[in-house]
């Protein structure tokens, strides 16, 4: 990888950064806007609401982030295998060092034991970077900007679980999804969206969850079980009552995405994400030569 | 839409109720977890809190030209100041506190006796809210703190936010809990009955 193509491929990423910080993806907005005519006039839910989507026309207008926990960085890059690799999650990360110097990403890695902050947003384990080859040969590049309240409220559930009364079949997937609401009630900054996956084990459960958050809101999962299992959650979590911000309404969610991997005969995990409405993810196609040459949402 | 303005007085404090949309115009103090825990210790604050605001907020504020200019200002979760805020409430006379998230019962009490309420902004709304700030009048114990856990005094105009605790023993976020609870119960026994 020459020098040249490295600086440009830094300054794509910083633009999928800026873009990211600053813009929800259409298929959001649309989600915020389909809430807002649910809820009635002049509830405290249509007032948040409304609050909502005059920040997100804001931040878009001013290009600056639109909430101001940048949160965590997770990439997920595909690059041809002619490149190297190991050098490209390199030019990632001087990329998020350069965005947050910009103001693009707010300083927002803390060292664990110290609790010092060096301000880059780079040390161990920030950012998350999932790198792989592929046949293609262009390079894509998805980034999700997940913020720090409604990762708190993310739940696992080891089934059978006595507390809800959920059993190791689709019923009890169905309880955890429900209480993991109910549980986070408006403190996930709602309304939000779940990414869930039953099975796994408890690291590569949570890993898909956030799999499924690169999902578009009006798709439909492929496998139909789960497919029905999305538009039933969704359907009865906005029966809870707790509405936007927790102020009460009809739009809990905005939508629920489920994921199913292989487990162990003796594990039944059910892991749930939670995104709240700033719902941070873009991505690019970008050329061989550093080039965006499409977005992706 | 309630117009909240300075002077917050006990009375216009008291003649607030849970589920009002207030618009709040005048000076509000930013302090989060350093600050609370550093006042709760028993250090006296650098300006009166008395009859003042609270926000729990850690800003985003760029100097330029030689001003104070707040980009981003965003409420962050209230719950960790559970722990100080009701002392700080009362020892310092604070009658609103802004934040997300709501608050627990030791803070509800304590709004109910000593006249103060919590007021919930929009999580991530970083900035419509930093548009409602007009000025940063002043900053206090940056050095000690940093930026983010600074007191910043701030200017705001039509400041949005909801009412969830009141100062008459009432909270939102305790409502909302308990309905959606037995909403949750009623869902839970028909799953699997159809």
């Amino acid at each position: 990888m020459t020098s040249s193509l490295q600086k440009k491929l830094q300054e794509t990423f910083i633009e999928i950064i800026r873009k990211t910080s600053a813009e929800l993806p259409q298929d959001v907005v649309d989600a915020v806007v389909e809430g807002l005519e649910r809820e009635a006039k002049e509830s405290r839910g249509e007032y948040a609401l409304k609050i909502i989507q005059k920040n997100i026309e804001l931040a878009k207008k001013k290009s600056q982030p639109l909430c101001q926990d940048t949160g965590s960085i997770l990439f997920y890059v595909h690059y041809p295998r002619k490149l190297d690799g190991e050098l490209l999650g390199k030019v990632v990360k001087k990329a998020v060092v350069a965005a947050t110097k910009k103001g693009y990403l707010r300083q927002n890695s803390v060292d664990s034991l110290t609790g010092q902050n060096n301000g880059t947003n780079v040390g161990p384990g920030t950012p998350t970077l999932h790198i792989e080859p592929w046949k293609k040969d262009h390079i894509e590049v998805k980034l999700m900007l997940k913020g720090g309240g409604c990762e708190n409220v993310g739940a696992q559930y080891s089934l059978p679980d006595s507390r809800i009364g959920a059993g190791r079949d689709l019923n009890g997937v169905k309880k955890c999804i429900l209480d993991a609401v109910q549980q986070a009630q408006g403190k996930g900054c709602g309304p939000g969206v779940l990414g869930v996956t039953i099975g796994g084990d408890r690291a590569t459960g949570y890993l898909a969850t956030k799999e499924q958050f690169l999902r578009k809101m009006k798709d439909k999962n492929p496998n139909p079980v789960l497919a029905k299992l999305e538009d039933e959650c969704l359907n009865e979590a906005n029966q809870l009552g707790i509405g936007p911000m927790g102020f009460g309404g009809k739009t809990t969610l905005m939508g629920v995405k489920v994921g199913a991997l292989n487990r162990l005969p003796a594990s039944y995990f059910v892991s749930v994400s939670y995104m709240c409405w700033a719902y941070r993810r873009q991505g690019a196609k970008v050329s061989a030569r550093g080039e965006i040459q499409k977005w992706l949402y | 839409m309630i117009q909240l303005s300075a002077p917050f007085t006990e009375e216009k404090i008291r003649s607030l109720k849970v589920g009002d949309m207030v618009e709040i115009t005048g000076l509000v103090f930013t302090g989060r977890d350093a600050i609370h825990k550093w006042l709760h210790d028993g250090n006296e604050p650098p300006v009166s809190l008395k009859d003042g605001i609270i926000y729990h907020c850690g800003p985003v504020v760029m100097k330029k030209k030689g001003q104070w200019v707040v980009t981003a200002a965003g409420p962050t979760t209230s719950i960790r100041e559970e722990p100080y805020q009701a002392g700080i409430i009362e020892k310092h006379g604070v009658r609103a506190v802004i934040g997300k998230g709501g608050m627990g019962e030791k803070t509800r009490l304590a709004c109910q006796k000593f006249g103060c309420v919590y007021l919930h902004a929009v999580g991530g709304a970083a900035q419509v809210l930093a548009e409602a700030i007009k000025k940063v009048r002043d900053v206090h114990l940056l050095e000690k703190f940093g930026s983010p856990e600074a007191i910043w005094e701030l200017e705001v105009e039509a400041f949005p936010v909801v009412v969830t605790i009141d100062a008459h023993g009432n909270s939102l976020h305790k409502d909302i809990e308990a309905e959606s609870s037995q909403n949750l119960a009623q869902l839970m026994a028909q799953i699997g009955k159809k």
